[in-house]
């Protein structure tokens, strides 16, 4: 009874029998991608939840009463979407990047070059798999967010455009450092000094707004800091900058990223030499 | 000792196939040579192999059988020359040659994430393959006698087991071109067995095996033609009798009461200790032998006739001594 409805609930156990045969290369990566971390979903989805939870009880407790941002925002509701999209950014980063440095390092990259899929889809499979995994932690941390704060959903739409331009920048970002780095203290460094700065100092758990000129300049030559102010925006209908701007970055960024991506595995540097 | 039987239908299996595509060879490889930065693992390989052939690649470590079967995966690129797999280049139309090939690695790579079944799964979703694949799927995992570790996470399998996963996901596709590079290195002498009757069947039902290996017996009882690498060039390439026939003949083993005669010099293989070992390509030479050292008055304490094999015949071509390019 429990694995009937548990075989229901799998969305592979409709997909597998209806994927067109000229589709079924790149479905099976992307499913393959999804289970890696579906397995391990302790680790890869509770845990950043987890993380993301701790930040907003501390820094709620500490500066709600200090701190106001907007006018009708607690400090605590403002930090929601902040941390959402910095844990989503995470996650989808780290997706991409740590499979392929594992098969990387464990060899079992072979297995993908010997096949016959091609650029597009190599992009595609591990992309869409980065891109869920961040959206299934952000929608988390929205969820349970709700149970302690009041959030407010203004745009529902730029809501979701955010989220999704953000996971897929980042998840291809992860693939371009997977396929980079040769081995993992690489990853790491990759990691603690580009991702983690860049998202720490975009806004997170301040408005720019508050910071004195010359940082406020600096911040917004900060790709990472539009994808949470048009974040942001989508919940509370104000934010820094105009969300068409906060678009249009975030947009030519994952476009000029997508592009040098398809590049960097076409050509098959690290992959195949 | 278990004796693979060499098929009797190969001739008829290649006509067949040879007038529905015609001269098309599962593998072209012409004038490759790679480089890694100065140093040039391959220079200058030309190979032909037909559709259908039981095929082997021999040479010492470090000889370039890896090379250029990571240059037919298309795992590396080459410095030049070009290779076609059943007629599709494996550069410009790579999905095409890809489909057509199935790679077992020498390295024993797996992954850590999921179970046998799963990897094999997964491997035939990448080629394109569904779920009326899994029968297949199910039929490589019983010929590899892997039934009971199906489920087994592939991290869990002993050296051997992973080895045979590893030859598994090369079948997972049912490719026409199955390349194995030392499938049985490690591995114990059931599964040996177990794996040569299965590629024996693939090879009869007309798919094109290429092996290396370093157990000389193996390729001599199961290919029809060998090749022999050294340093990076074919030294050797004939059907396995024609190699026997030319190279090997016989060696004569002595132990004598005096010197050899100078007019045996010639003949001299190796000499330890009072023990000589003459190359005879003929019986009637063991009389000359014989009567030469009659002559010297030299008597013979002790001889042996042994046939050589194929291990002589590698000793003979790419050994340490050896090496003349005939
Ligand atoms: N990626 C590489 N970079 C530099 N040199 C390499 C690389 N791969 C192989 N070589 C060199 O090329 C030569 C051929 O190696 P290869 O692995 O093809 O040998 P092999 O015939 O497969 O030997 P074995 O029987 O030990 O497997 C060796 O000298 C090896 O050191
Ligand atoms: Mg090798």
């Amino acid at each position: 009874m429990m694995k009937v409805l548990m075989q229901w609930l799998n969305p592979f156990y409709w997909l597998d029998d209806i994927v067109p045969a000229r589709w079924r290369g790149m479905y099976t990566l992307f499913k393959k991608e999804l289970m890696r971390f579906w397995r391990v979903a302790f680790q890869t989805i509770a845990s950043p939840i987890l993380t993301a939870l701790l930040y907003l009880l501390i820094f709620s407790h500490v500066l709600e009463a200090h701190v106001k941002v907007y006018d009708q925002v607690s400090y605590t509701a403002f930090l929601v979407p902040g941390l959402m999209m910095m844990s989503l950014l995470q996650n989808a980063f780290a997706n991409s990047s740590s499979s392929l440095i594992q098969s990387k390092v464990m060899g079992n990259i072979v297995f993908l070059l010997l096949t016959p899929l091609n650029t597009l889809e190599f992009f595609c499979a591990f992309l869409a798999a980065s891109m869920i995994r961040g959206l299934m932690v952000g929608l988390s941390i929205y969820l349970v967010a709700l149970c302690f704060v009041d959030v407010p959903t203004v745009h529902p739409w730029w809501i979701i455009t955010f989220a999704v331009l953000g996971s897929a920048l980042l998840g291809t970002f992860g693939i371009i450092a997977g396929i980079w780095a040769d081995k993992f203290d690489q990853m790491a460094a990759f990691q603690n000094f580009v991702i983690m700065p860049l998202t720490f100092l975009s806004g997170v758990f301040y408005s720019i707004h508050s910071l004195p000129p010359f940082w406020q300049a600096v911040s917004q030559l900060n790709p990472f800091f539009y994808m949470i102010d048009g974040f942001r925006y989508g919940f509370f209908g104000q934010g820094d900058v105009s969300p068409w701007l906060s678009l249009s970055v975030v947009a030519t960024f994952m476009l000029a990223l997508a592009w040098g991506c398809l590049k960097m595995i076409k050509s098959g540097y690290k992959l195949r030499g | 000792m278990w004796q693979p039987q060499l098929s009797t239908e190969v001739g008829f299996r290649f006509f067949k196939h040879s007038e529905r595509f015609p001269v098309v060879a599962a593998v072209d490889i012409q004038g490759i040579t790679k480089k890694f930065g100065q140093f040039e693992a391959l220079r200058g390989v030309d190979l032909q192999i037909a559709q259908g052939e039981f095929f082997a690649l021999l040479g010492p470590n470090g000889a370039g059988k890896s090379t250029l079967i990571n240059l037919i995966a298309g795992l590396l690129r080459p410095s030049s020359g070009s290779i076609r797999i059943m007629g599709h280049d494996v550069q410009s139309d790579y999905q095409q040659a890809r489909m057509a090939l199935g790679v077992v690695p020498q390295e024993l790579v797996f992954d850590p994430f999921f179970n046998v079944r799963e990897m094999l799964r997964f491997q035939a979703g990448y080629f394109g393959r569904g779920p009326e694949n899994d029968a297949w799927v199910d039929e490589v995992i019983e010929g590899l006698g892997l039934t009971d570790k199906a489920h087994s996470n592939m991290r869990k399998l002993s050296g051997g087991m992973k080895r045979r996963a590893l030859i598994a996901q090369a079948l997972a596709h049912k490719p026409d071109v199955i390349v194995l590079d030392e499938p049985t290195a490690g591995v114990d002498v059931e599964l040996r067995q177990m794996l040569w009757r299965f590629i024996q069947k693939l090879n009869q039902q007309g798919h094109t095996i290429i092996l290396t290996t370093h157990y000389l017996e193996e390729a001599e009882t199961l290919c029809e033609r060998v090749a022999m690498m050294k340093s990076g060039k074919i030294v050797a390439l004939d059907t396995t009798r024609a190699l026997l026939k030319n190279h090997a003949g016989k060696q004569l083993t002595l132990r004598l009461s005096g010197a050899l005669p100078i007019d045996l010099q010639a003949w001299v293989k190796q000499q330890q200790g009072d023990e000589v070992v003459l190359n005879v390509t003929d019986l009637w030479q063991v009389e000359t032998v014989l009567a030469r050292l009659r002559a010297a008055q030299v008597s013979v304490l002790d001889m042996q006739l042994q046939e050589m094999d194929l291990e002589d015949v590698f000793m003979n071509l790419v050994g340490s001594h050896g090496g003349s390019v005939r």
